[in-house]
């Protein structure tokens, strides 16, 4: 049972939160100009790394809001928490770049 | 008392002498006692038999570890297999001794299971001298403590010894206001961020019925900042020729029978080590006056202090040499002999009379917890066990579990049999309860396996209800031997999981059983409903009326197909009513509303007029539909959004996530409102006359009320409305809306207007057929995540001029497919059939034909005066008019693809 700390609301147990996927991948621009591989990258393909992770956790019976988390994969281990719209406090790996370069939203 | 019951010593109430039943016989035991150790005070070693091989077994140890005195316990709360090591003695308790496979008491537990949440600094699991210490020393820094153990009295390991060895530090940890102390409680596992669930046992000792006001069991929920272990180690045996013999015992346990209950479990014994431990339990079994027939050391040179203390009890040694072979000549099975000989240079050996073998191998660290944890281990060559190498954050290991055990240990791990091959040494048993020995690990390594997982797999070894707390070291053992590969470090090990001990599923679900599993959501017409006999059905947490059965001319209920036709003939034919509150309802508010759903919903919602309303759909970004519904504009700046029953939750967690994560500047607040408002659908040709006397404000004329508006008004009752024009039905039809608190009222307000029009009620049986003849999809019943709003037929609904989530992917490769599932209606051609649900449409009658799809919905209709089906055909559309085949059972049925809306295709209904 991770211990996530939720931004507003402070350490709560897993249960309390929604997953939500790998974090730093918005939305595109302008979907119609994206090519069927673009588009299909966007859709479906995501990271899977073993160490750390930047994933979206909603707190869902509590705040209701979306951030950001830094979870390394193998060992569980919680290793940074973010708003919406900060970038990771850690280096993390996104899409074989650094998250500096990922998008500012999801 | 019984001669097995020594005079004096031992911690158990000699006042309190308690009757109980073993397999049918009466014996009497004393307060403290286990089921165990009461039976081992009446001479009882014998247990069931092996559940393999029938073989005959008995009491091996004094704890959890137990692997052959397994019993049913009898009772109100019956417990289908229990170790009788674990379960204390109570006035009257009755068990049976069960063959290594328990059975369920199909009664009901009438007992109460709950669970609690503790946070505390540090928690101790095990209170033995290590525990008690690390307890005592946090607790001395003010920290909040919780200390956990598994007996009914502190103490662990030092309960074994005499009885001033319990130190009086107890007293001061019970008096510290910041340390809480669960006794008969067991860590069952730990989990991600030191979370431990632990299983507290509260009335169980106390007989055999439910305690009234108190929970029987309690699971507790732990998250603590530091974890420490102190979970001691558990004694191995050794392996040799008919190992499992009724009086074959762990030397520790031998000597906690005697120790601490006062319960001789032998009176002629010889003891078998290969290590240093066992010296002190022959002494203290000499002390109590049992004769030790012989002390058998494996190896040659023990230690000179233990040689000469044995030899001055007159306690003759043999070292170098083991234990061959047992014997046995009384029906129960018990040992009466045990032969002996040198290790090197092996013959005939020595015979030694004896009604125990009290044996040790050594100690292995109890580190089940600790390797859930993600602790690793390391196998440390001078105690010959696994011990701890690195232990994760916030977690350590100290005692026995830690390694610290004064025992180094031979690592003799089987006595060769007398033939010379391992694999013919099938009564040189490793795993007792499941019947495993040599033989079987050898037959594993010679079918060619080497990993001690699969070897576990192969021959079951360590899966029993004891979780192989004795076997698991001696079966690394025996394989190390087997592969050639020196120490059983060297042959791995295997994963221990949760939980450490069996644990009850009433434990675990605790209260959430019967009503209390999943929330019951009613809505507030619901006292109506079960008054008026509705047949419920649940969608998701909802009960909803599935129809209302009418007594017939014979006075018996109709059937609840013949409910149906009725129900919707009236709606059709006159009018009836739904109370359709389970709709999930959304407020959507702000400047930027339009702008926002326009952004998720596949046609443009932002130029819909203030007072009209538009069916939309939501896909996902793949392009599948994920929901749909009618979206009311109230407001410039307010929308009111209705989804399925089902997806209420889902569509309001999708509407925020995209709303804070990808366009946190729009001006827009979501708020569920499905409970805040009662909606009863009025349906059928007389509907504007019902809802004209409803609400007499309103001008319902078809000029003044057109299809899809939305009227505020306030009923003839005084109750304010909010009436909306929409159909799912496709008959004239509204939409009564009214805040929750009215909600029975208006039902009753429309009752009564359509009284003179005999307004019929009607569940959700007769609107999904209603729908169904229109063609109208349920959304998870007629898609499911792979089926595009074009599959459905609906690229009237797709809006070309701006963007939606998910609409790119409808121009996909995949999503342009010509030969993608289409939706489609089937008319069997024997228009009395009914397709079932999910049966397969295939083309030809042959063997085994590809798959063409499947039925989604299949009802009789009224109207239609026939059976009819939607299904999922690949390229339905381009089949239309073409005779399938539906599977069903045996038999394939033959049906017509037919466009999707077989009743009123023309629409000319919608207006009355």
């Amino acid at each position: 049972m991770l211990l996530i700390d939720c931004p507003w609301c402070g350490p709560r147990d897993e249960v309390e939160f929604r997953y939500g996927g790998q974090a730093h991948v918005p939305y595109p621009q302008d979907p119609e100009s994206l090519g069927d591989a673009q588009w299909a990258e966007y859709v479906f393909v995501r990271d899977n790394p073993k160490g750390p992770f930047a994933e979206r956790w909603m707190h869902a019976v509590g705040c209701r809001r979306w951030f950001n988390v830094v979870r390394d994969t193998a060992s569980y281990r919680i290793l940074a928490v973010y708003r919406i719209g900060e970038q990771p406090p850690v280096t993390v790996q996104v899409g074989g770049e650094s998250a500096a370069h990922g998008g500012a939203g999801r | 008392m019984t001669g097995y019951r020594l005079a004096e010593g031992g911690r158990v109430d000699r006042s309190a002498v308690l009757r109980f039943s073993f397999d049918g016989v009466e014996y009497f035991g004393l307060r403290g006692d286990t089921l165990a150790s009461a039976l081992v005070a009446n001479g009882v070693l014998a247990v069931a038999r092996s559940q393999y091989r029938g073989r005959p077994r008995g009491i091996v140890a004094a704890g959890v570890e137990e692997p052959n005195a397994l019993v049913r316990l009898e009772g109100p709360c019956a417990e289908p297999m229990l170790p009788a090591t674990t379960i204390e003695l109570y006035d009257g308790l009755s068990a049976v001794a069960v063959s290594g496979l328990g059975r369920l008491d199909e009664t009901p537990d009438p007992a109460c299971y709950d669970k609690k949440y503790g946070h505390f600094d540090v928690l101790v699991v095990g209170a033995g001298p290590y525990g008690l210490a690390e307890a005592l020393s946090a607790a001395r820094r003010g920290q909040r403590v919780l200390l956990v153990d598994d007996q009914a009295q502190l103490g662990g390991s030092l309960l074994a010894e005499p009885e001033s060895a319990v130190p009086d530090l107890i007293g001061e940890l019970e008096r510290s206001a910041n340390v809480r102390i669960l006794r008969r409680s067991t860590a069952l596992g730990v989990y991600d961020g030191n979370y431990v669930l632990i299983a507290e046992r509260r009335t169980n000792h106390l007989g055999p019925d439910p305690v009234p006001g108190v929970s029987r069991e309690r699971l507790w929920h732990v998250r603590a900042k530091r974890i420490v272990l102190a979970t001691g180690a558990h004694e191995r045996p050794i392996v040799f020729a008919g190992n499992d013999r009724p009086g074959v015992m762990l030397a520790g346990a031998a000597r906690s029978y005697a120790n601490r209950y006062a319960a001789l479990p032998g009176r002629e014994i010889v003891v078998f080590t290969s290590n240093d431990s066992a010296y002190q339990v022959a002494l203290d079994l000499h002390g109590t006056g049992a004769r030790i027939a012989g002390l058998v050391d494996t190896r040659a040179q023990p230690p000179v202090e233990l040689v000469q203390a044995a030899e001055s009890a007159g306690i003759t040694l043999y070292c170098g040499a083991a234990v061959i072979d047992t014997e046995a000549d009384s029906p129960d099975g018990r040992i009466c002999a045990v032969r002996v000989a040198g290790l090197d240079g092996r013959e005939g050996g020595t015979r030694l009379a004896c009604d125990l073998l009290a044996v040790s191998g050594g100690w292995s660290p109890a580190l089940q917890i600790f390797s859930q944890a993600g602790g690793t281990l390391r196998y440390d060559e001078a105690t010959s066990s696994f011990i701890p190498d690195g232990a994760p954050d916030g977690l350590s290991v100290v005692g026995a579990a830690a390694g610290l055990v004064d025992a180094t240990a031979h690592p003799l791990w089987v006595v060769p049999g007398a033939d010379g091959d391992p694999a013919t040494w099938d009564t040189h048993f490793v795993d007792l309860q499941r019947d495993a020995t040599v033989a079987d690990v050898y037959r594993a390594t010679g079918a060619g396996l080497r990993s001690a997982e699969h070897v576990k797999r192969y021959t079951t070894i360590g899966t029993a209800h004891d979780q192989g707390k004795t076997s698991g070291l001696a079966t690394l053992g025996v394989l190390a031997d087997a592969l050639g590969a020196g120490s059983p470090g060297r042959a791995g090990g295997t994963s221990a999981r949760p939980p450490y001990v069996p644990v009850s599923f009433a434990l675990l679900a605790g209260r959430e059983r019967g009503a209390l599993f999943d929330p019951e959501r009613t809505t507030p017409i619901h006292s109506w409903h079960v008054a008026q006999g509705a047949v419920f059905e649940d969608v998701g947490q909802w009960k909803r009326p599935h129809h209302y059965p009418r007594p017939g001319e014979d006075g018996a209920l109709e059937t609840a197909e013949a409910a149906v036709l009725r129900e919707c003939r009236a709606a059709r034919e006159g009018v009836a009513m739904m109370d359709a509150s389970t709709l999930g309802k959304i407020d959507v508010i702000g400047p930027d509303a339009g702008v926002f759903l326009d952004r998720l919903y596949t046609n443009g919602l932002a130029k819909t007029p203030v007072g009209t309303a538009r069916y939309s759909v939501l896909c996902k970004p793949d392009g599948m539909v994920f929901d749909d519904g009618v979206v009311l504009r109230i407001a410039e700046d307010h929308f009111y959004v209705t989804t399925t029953t089902g997806n209420a939750g889902a569509v309001l967690d999708w509407f925020e996530e995209w709303l804070q994560t990808e366009w946190p500047t729009l001006r827009v607040r979501c708020t569920s409102v499905t409970e805040q408002w009662v909606t009863v659908a009025v349906v059928g040709p007389n509907s504007r006359a019902v809802v004209g006397a409803l609400a007499p404000q309103l001008d319902v004329s078809a000029a003044a009320f057109p299809f899809m508006a939305v009227r505020e008004t306030v009923l003839g009752n005084g109750i304010p409305a909010r009436i909306c024009r929409v159909s799912f039905s496709g008959e004239l039809a509204y939409e009564v809306n009214v805040e929750g608190y009215y909600g029975l009222a208006l039902w009753e307000a429309v009752l009564a207007a359509g009284a003179s029009y005999g307004i019929t009620p009607y569940g959700t049986e007769t609107m999904h057929v209603l729908r169904a003849e229109k063609g109208y999809p349920i959304v998870g019943q007629d898609t499911d995540g792979t089926v595009t709003p074009l599959d459905l037929g609906m690229s009237w609904i797709v809006s070309r001029r701006k963007d939606f989530v998910g609409k790119r992917s409808l121009r996909r490769p995949d999503t342009v497919r010509p030969d993608r599932k289409h939706l489609v209606a089937l008319l069997p051609e024997d228009p009395d059939a009914v397709l079932p649900e999910g049966a397969q449409i295939v083309a030809h009658e042959v063997a085994l034909p590809p798959s063409l799809g499947h039925v989604t919905s299949s009802y009789r209709s009224a109207a239609l005066e026939r059976g009819f089906a939607l299904a999922l055909v690949t390229a339905g559309r381009d089949k239309i008019g073409q005779i399938v085949h539906a599977a069903c059972d045996d038999r394939l049925i033959p049906v017509r693809i037919a466009e999707p809306v077989l009743y009123d295709p023309e629409g000319a209904r919608r207006d009355g």
